[in-house]
């Protein structure tokens, strides 16, 4: 009978034990250790955009035989591609080319939005950023170029977007 | 022996040393790693409590999303703080209890045949315990929730889905609309939903499935993850800021552990390693298994359909269906995709009592591999074996649990059985009477039999609490039973010991006298 209580005790013991260290384990590893995500004195520069470039070739007129071709309702008098033209980006940073990337328009007759997204670790500090973007295959060189001098805090996020509403490249 | 089932195995044996600690320290009935469906289900329903809470508290905007819930914590400590700090720790419990959960059922090799159901609907389940989880962190909009939400859109860019990256609704704060917030809801509370619709499959092919722990387990674990929400309350990070990246996080390394490993490597090598993962647990159940024995078979004219077989099967492979032969009447049919082949429908069935006179003994659902029949004559035929022995003893026991053929001996017959709970208790009568002087009973340990319920059945059939009972009139002095698993030879061995030790006053002649006298 006695030897029965002391394994019951011995049970209830060793459950509780169990238990806590259980609950050790969960308490310990739900926060430690500390994850360094961006270490000190690092900032954080993000390209991202979503731009539709420009069409991939001239729009031509449709010959006064080629709509003599088609029903009335269906003439036109130009004809458009539809392929848009990759967008190109090159991110220089103190002098040098640290990114450059070239995205290609999304959907199956690359008619759509071009996008990209990266981040890259810069030290904090004041930097010269040129970022270049070409958004049309007919031109030769970059149709866009923004020049500036940040000076980043440790921590702080630039973000570059283009946005042609707002003059095309944008830094924020 | 094929190298994957050889390192399966090796893990097993591993596994098996830790379990069979537990059971020393908690014993079996209360050993977690025994419980581990159980306790998924028990931590489920904590969320699910705690959750209710949280969301009716919750406003669900972007701007008063971090308020709301930080509120919590520092104004209401004492019931909203130790509710959210519940509710992370149950999440971060429930994904080691699932995972342990999957660990063991693999290395058991328990994902092919009639359990590749619940395998294959399991497997689903980790995907959705983790979106769930993970989609918690970003309606806290701190700088975790911050961190991890863009971690997840940069991780979810990777695939070439989207139209407009997912990482722009991060870009600024302007980005971070009540829209989105919606979308968080949803994934929170909307993909817990389906993991409740995914645990409901998980278990539909399993009868009298245990989705509560025995209650001292229970409130084990309810009141050491009380202590911990307690000891250390969960609090918010600072609130999120688009334009500036968190640097030191608290980071939840359960359930947030993808977010580190893609920064890391990257996000198409998370990928791959998700992807490989689950390619390896959903072939499994495929790969190439021994081959299975054949399932029960139901002989209409013994089948009186008295449902015992239906109600016992632990894989609901029975259902009952009308009597070809007897109007008015049900007979059991067996679904062959379902039945694991246990033997236990048998042990269930009044039609398998040995008492019968019929010279062969057919009952009402039976296992070709094994009848009953056959079960009888190695009875009568080894107890005859046994020549004139004074103490005589007859084990019954599972092929699954300790082995009972290593017990044999001048005055020891050893029955093995598929599952303990073929064999109806009315054998235990029938050998006593057909000249042996006791019988041991020896089952896995409860929690552990191999076909789920076996032991259970079995002990409470020999209890008198579940049909077909063992009748009252069988001397408690000459039944024993030891819950032994696999291995575990000396609890075998001891029961045995004592057992003759037992048996040594009632089989003396001059001993029966006294103690009928004394009786």
């Amino acid at each position: 009978m006695a030897e029965r209580q002391t394994t019951g005790v011995m049970t209830w013991i060793g459950q509780a034990l169990l238990y806590g260290v259980f609950a050790l384990i969960i308490g310990v590893f739900s926060s430690w250790p500390p994850y360094h995500y961006l270490e000190p004195g690092q900032a954080l520069i993000k390209l991202s955009f979503n731009h539709q470039g420009k069409l991939v070739a001239d729009c031509r007129d449709v010959s006064a035989e080629e709509q003599a071709k088609v029903q009335p309702t269906m003439r036109r008098t130009k004809i458009c591609p539809r392929e848009r033209s990759p967008i190109t980006v090159e991110l220089e940073l103190d002098g040098a080319t640290v990114l450059r990337t070239v995205a290609q328009p999304s959907g199956l007759s690359r008619d759509g939005a071009s996008t990209t997204y990266h981040r890259m670790q810069v030290a904090a500090g004041t930097h010269q950023l040129v970022v270049r973007l070409k958004d049309d295959a007919r031109s030769a060189g970059f149709d866009y170029q923004h020049q500036a001098s940040v000076t980043l805090k440790p921590a702080q996020i630039l973000v570059v977007d283009f946005n042609p509403s707002q003059g095309g490249i944008t830094l924020q | 022996m094929h190298p994957l089932r050889a390192t399966r195995l090796h893990a097993l044996s591993g596994f098996q040393s830790v379990e069979r600690l537990l059971d020393r320290v908690c014993g079996s009935r209360l050993n977690p790693l025994r419980q581990l469906g159980a306790l998924g289900f028990l931590l489920f329903w904590m969320l699910a409590g705690s959750g209710i809470y949280l969301y009716a508290v919750l406003d669900s905007s972007a701007e008063g999303a971090y308020r709301s819930i930080d509120a919590l914590s520092r104004q209401q400590w004492y019931l909203g703080g130790i509710l959210r700090s519940l509710h992370r720790y149950a999440a971060d419990a429930f994904i080691v209890v699932m995972l342990l959960h999957l660990l063991r059922e693999g290395l058991l090799g328990r994902y092919s045949g009639f359990r590749r159901f619940s395998w294959l609907t399991g497997v689903p389940l980790l995907l959705l315990a983790f979106t769930s989880a993970i989609g918690g962190f970003w309606l806290n909009w701190d700088q975790l929730g911050q961190y991890s939400a863009l971690a997840t859109a940069e991780l979810l860019d990777f695939l070439p889905v989207f139209a407009s990256p997912l990482t722009r609704n991060f870009l600024d704060a302007a980005a971070v609309s009540d829209r989105l917030f919606s979308l968080f809801i949803f994934v929170h509370l909307g993909v817990p939903l389906l993991l409740l619709f995914g645990l409901w499959f998980h278990i539909q092919r399993l009868a009298h499935a245990v989705i509560f722990p025995p209650r001292p387990m229970a409130v084990g674990v309810t009141l050491a993850l009380l202590a911990l929400a307690l000891a250390a309350p969960v609090l918010s990070h600072a609130p999120a800021d688009m334009a500036v990246a968190p640097n030191s996080l608290a980071l939840d390394w359960f359930l947030l552990f993808v977010h580190p490993l893609a920064d890391v490597a990257s996000p198409g090598w998370v990928w791959a390693l998700l992807l490989a993962t689950l390619a390896l647990l959903f072939v499994l159940p495929v790969l190439p298994q021994a081959p299975v024995a054949p399932v029960a078979v139901v002989d209409p004219a013994n089948c009186n359909g008295c449902r015992r077989c239906f109600d016992d099967c632990p894989y609901a492979a029975v259902t009952m269906v009308p009597h070809p032969i007897r109007s008015a009447r049900q007979m059991a049919q067996v679904n062959a995709d379902l039945c694991a082949s246990c033997g236990i429908c048998v042990g269930a069935c009044p039609s398998s009592t040995p008492f019968r006179s019929a010279a062969e003994l057919v009952t009402g659902i039976d296992m070709p591999a094994a009848p009953i029949g056959a079960l009888r004559q190695r009875l009568t035929d080894g107890l005859a074996g046994l020549g004139a022995a004074p103490q005589k003893i007859v084990v019954f026991g599972c092929q699954h649990g300790a082995d009972v053929t290593a017990l044999a001996g001048p005055d020891v017959l050893p029955l093995d059985l598929i599952c303990t709970a073929q064999m109806p208790p009315s054998f235990i009568e029938y050998a006593l009477r057909d000249g042996a002087a006791g019988v041991l009973v020896t089952a896995c340990l409860e929690g552990g039999c191999a076909y789920r319920l076996g032991q259970r059945w079995t002990a409470q059939r020999l209890q008198g609490t579940r049909e077909p009972h063992l009748r009252t009139g069988v001397p408690g002095e000459q039944l024993a039973t030891a819950w032994a698993d696999c291995g575990d030879a000396d609890t075998l061995r001891s029961a045995l010991d004592a057992l003759r030790a037992r048996l040594v006053p009632i089989v003396t002649p001059q001993a029966r006298t006294a103690v009928q006298a004394h009786g």
